[in-house]
């Protein structure tokens, strides 16, 4: 049910408001609010798009309220091959969404953690904005509306994918 | 001065182009908060914002998130039709209209970066606000690294090939 709940956000966004649906332009309009230093690609009304980052809270929030309210016990269930594989890097527990193994503060000052929250966090942020949109914008939205190069950088993100997860990922783990 | 490269913000430069002409009182954007919440209590749900869900999509192990996103675009694409077809307007009466996306090299160079980032946190920019939400604070610091990378991608941008 999952996909055509998020397939219906783009006619919803049209119809309230001549919006186009796109997350990632949120971390933008953050920049130019607390950050523009005279940056041309900064220097816009961000009160005119304001209204994404109401959306972005609305996802804080709703995060919140399925993980506090309407909580069944989240043990979730995963491939037992990836299982195999994650258990050799310590990865045991799957109480939470996320590995509490990688995702908790303390690890943010291995180099394990360091890598992947913050060097991930970075690419992110700074390939989103150079491919112009992310998952919502290019490969939802941009594919919706069948334009060839939202195509293009779905499948971009695609081989960036598999390369981290097959190949730098493992390597990333074991340290 | 360089071209329009990203499709998310209706205009590059200082002014906007193709905004909405009418004038609404910022309460009108709690709707936005609303199908915001509605978004982020699916994602947890449905465990999009999994970083276990994305291993195995890229491990070729569960084909659950290629469903979620393969159904999400074909439900998009046909309402988008609709919209078009019918003529639909928006609730103020406003005609919806739509941005045609042109080429360039950044969609290649940036859509592997985000690629490999995705991979690596179990999260694109959507899933990190719900991640955050859903308990791990952690997520914050990669959110705030995620707008760093887009600052910095803001002060590079002139020399970076398009």
């Amino acid at each position: 049910m999952a996909g055509p709940l998020i397939g219906l956000t783009v006619p919803t966004l049209l119809i309230i408001g001549n919006k186009s649906f796109g997350i990632s332009s949120s971390l933008r309009h953050i920049c130019a609010i607390c950050m523009p230093a005279n940056i041309h690609f900064f220097k816009y009304d961000w009160r005119k798009e304001i209204w994404n980052l109401f959306f972005v809270a609305g996802i804080f929030i709703g995060g919140m309220i399925a993980a506090f309210l309407l909580t069944n016990p989240l043990q979730i269930t995963v491939h037992p091959s990836l299982v195999q594989v994650l258990s050799n890097y310590g990865i045991v527990d799957y109480h939470y969404l996320m590995p509490k193994e990688i995702f908790s503060w303390g690890e943010l000052l291995t180099l394990r953690g360091f890598l992947i929250m913050v060097v991930g966090g970075f690419m992110i942020g700074f390939g989103t904005r150079y491919a112009g949109g992310c998952t919502s914008g290019h490969a939802i939205m941009g594919l919706s509306t069948l334009q060839w190069p939202s195509l293009v950088a779905t499948l971009c993100f695609m081989v960036g994918g598999f390369i981290m997860a097959n190949v730098i990922l493992p390597f990333i783990l074991s340290l | 001065m360089a071209q329009n490269t990203d499709f998310e913000v209706r205009s590059l430069d200082a002014l906007c182009v193709n905004e909405s002409e009418l004038e609404h009182r910022w309460y009108h954007q709690l709707k936005y908060l609303v199908v915001g919440i509605l978004f982020g209590i699916v994602f947890v749900k449905t465990e999009i914002i999994s970083w276990f869900r994305i291993q195995e999509m890229f491990r070729l192990q569960s084909f659950h998130m290629y469903g979620v996103i393969g159904s999400a675009v074909i439900v998009g694409a046909l309402s988008v039709f609709l919209i078009k077809r019918l003529n639909i307007k928006t609730i103020y009466g406003e005609a919806i209209t739509f941005h045609p996306k042109t080429f360039n090299k950044g969609l290649i160079y940036g859509g592997l970066l985000f690629g490999l980032g995705w991979a690596v946190t179990g999260a694109c920019p959507g899933p990190l606000f719900a991640q955050i939400g859903s308990g791990f604070s952690v997520v914050l610091v990669t959110l705030l690294s995620a707008i760093a990378g887009t600052w910095v991608y803001g002060y590079f941008r002139e020399r970076l090939p398009h």
